[in-house]
């Protein structure tokens, strides 16, 4: 009895995540949780997450509750590998344009503009077009749990939740001679100060190749732990491309733009040695200043070896195909 | 070279109590749940460690110009104490990061060692400039001062070399923004300056043509 109360203040999300993915294995029950998350929560259209946390933590116990077996369980990605708390996630980041101590970004940020915001879609697409965020929530949102790596050698495994990239560009429906995507962070440095830095070339910039963005693991995020982003991580739209160091899935995306020339993003300007434009998860390219053979996972006393494309070669390594990846690193 | 006696003035005990504060203050932050310390303590102890070696070794070579320049002479004794606490900090920012990088996977891995201290320009600057720092730790005492005679001070003046290994190996970890480093360096600079003779004595003139010329011929290294 004094187990349940504790586990569901410290572990909430794990709580839900379990218990929603109990729910869409059981198949049938998954539309009912949908239903159950839109109806239980108006605050905001990524809710029902939240929603779903709620019930978890006001009603069901952790452990007793015969609907939620999972619950005994953490969450875990494909691997195996637990989740990293909430409280991490959204306490160590890396977002230059607020400042560069990554445990300070997320008081820095608080506060940070999220609403109204608008994506301006655009270049070489046949329906160009500005979505406003409730149009892209209208997206069906999905939960998926990728590894983050870091190109300082850390890592992370995120719950996001969001909608493939794919279903945003067929919508604009791109020509044929897009061959590149490329996305910028809200321009805004009264309320982004190391925007007002010198030495990076703002706003920032990413790009990634159209096989790229069309492929079915890049996400469009909105949510983590099944809330909105916060401001530190990147609210209210980000990209996530789990095989690629976490500096390709840009933040605060204001503007997509479909291109016929590969793009400069703004870490290619700032150090052309350092970081090329594919920047896929690699142990054996090293970076010119440190090792990418082993990582840090964040929660963990000893390093880990780095995988291929962070695990995720049976899904792109084809991509690649032909490649060499330390010229093409 | 001190003249000083034995007693303790209230300038040592500051050092003495001074340089314990970043270690404490590490563990105040741990206790109060510092995000960094929490979520990726390795690095951040790294970091804190290294700075309090730059600082501390940065404080060490300023003691000479310090007594040289302004006549200062009390601050003399503390340069023994400022470089051995700044090889004591450079000493735990090199074991944490040997514990950060050397354990994959559960165990030791020499690999991930080797790659770590070698492989690397930033960690081997680092490293070279330690192992300059270790024989001067070693021989900041009074008896190997009498055993190396005048070799002592050429020995201890390999500590330029130090302070230069050591702002080029922050230069080198640093992503893009070289701000920090290049204002560390930039105090270094001019502490090595005023070590140039014609530098020291110039300005020196100008201190006695304003006060009353009570400046002392002490040398240093």
């Amino acid at each position: 009895m004094a187990q349940k109360i504790p586990s569901s203040e410290i572990t909430p999300e794990h709580i839900y995540l379990s218990r929603r993915k109990f729910m869409t294995g059981a198949g049938a029950l998954a539309a009912t949780a949908a239903i159950l998350g839109v109806a239980g929560c108006n605050t905001s259209p990524t809710a029902p997450a939240a929603s779903g946390s709620n019930t978890a933590q006001s009603g069901a116990p952790a452990k007793s509750q015969p609907e939620a077996p999972a619950a005994v369980q953490p969450q875990t990605d494909e691997l195996g590998d637990p989740l990293n708390t909430f409280e991490a996630i959204t306490n160590y980041n890396n977002y230059y344009e607020f400042t560069t101590t990554k445990e300070d970004v997320a008081a820095m940020a608080q506060g940070f503009t999220t609403s109204p915001w608008q994506v301006e879609v655009g270049g070489l697409v046949n329906n160009p077009k500005t979505f406003g965020m409730e149009e892209l929530l209208r997206f069906e949102q999905e939960e998926r749990i990728y590894r983050l790596r870091c190109v300082e050698a850390w890592s992370m495994v995120i719950p996001w939740v969001g909608f493939p990239l794919r279903k945003l560009l067929e919508e604009v429906d791109p020509k044929s001679d897009a061959k590149f995507v490329r996305f910028e962070t809200v321009f805004r440095p009264e309320e982004m100060p190391g925007q007002r830095s010198p030495w990076y070339t703002w706003p920032y910039v990413e790009g990634l190749r159209m096989d790229e963005a069309m492929h079915d693991l890049t996400l469009m995020a909105t949510g983590l732990y099944g809330k909105d982003l916060l401001p530190q991580s990147g609210a209210p739209l980000r990209l996530v491309v789990p095989w690629k160091y976490g500096f390709k899935s840009i933040k605060s995306i204001v503007k997509i733009d479909l291109v016929d020339k590969i793009p400069v993003s703004l870490w290619m300007a700032a150090a052309p040695n350092e970081y090329g434009f594919f920047a896929n998860v690699n142990p054996a390219v090293s970076h010119p200043r440190w090792s990418q053979a082993t990582e840090r996972r964040i929660g963990e006393f000893g390093r880990r070896a780095t995988l291929p494309f962070n695990g995720y070669a049976n899904e792109v390594a084809h991509l690649y195909d032909g490649m060499d990846l330390s010229v093409f690193f | 070279m001190a003249t000083r006696k034995n007693g303790i003035s209230p300038l040592m005990v500051a050092l003495h109590v001074g340089a314990f504060v970043p270690l404490l203050w590490t563990v105040w932050d741990f206790w109060q749940g510092n995000m960094a310390l929490a979520i990726n303590p390795f690095q951040e102890v790294t970091f804190r460690t290294g700075k309090a070696a730059l600082i501390l070794l940065l404080l060490s070579l300023a003691v000479t110009p310090v007594n040289s320049v302004f006549g200062w002479r009390q601050v003399i004794p503390m340069r023994k104490w400022l470089g051995l606490y700044a090889f004591m900090y450079g000493l735990l920012h090199f074991a944490i990061f040997i514990v950060d990088n050397g354990l994959v996977g559960g165990g030791i891995s020499a690999v991930a060692l080797y790659e770590a201290t070698f492989k690397k320009r930033f960690a081997l600057v680092g490293f070279a400039a330690l192992m300059i720092l270790l024989p001067l730790a070693v021989t900041s005492n009074k008896w190997a001062m009498r055993q190396l005679k005048k070799n002592w001070k050429r020995l201890h003046r390999l500590v330029y070399l130090a302070g230069v290994l050591v702002i080029v190996h922050f230069i080198w970890l640093v992503k893009s923004d070289v701000r920090e480093p290049l204002i560390y360096g930039a105090v270094l600079t001019v502490l090595l300056a005023l070590r140039v003779p014609a530098v020291r004595k110039s300005i020196r003139n100008l201190r006695s043509r304003r006060k009353n010329p009570r400046t002392i011929a002490v040398d240093g290294a």
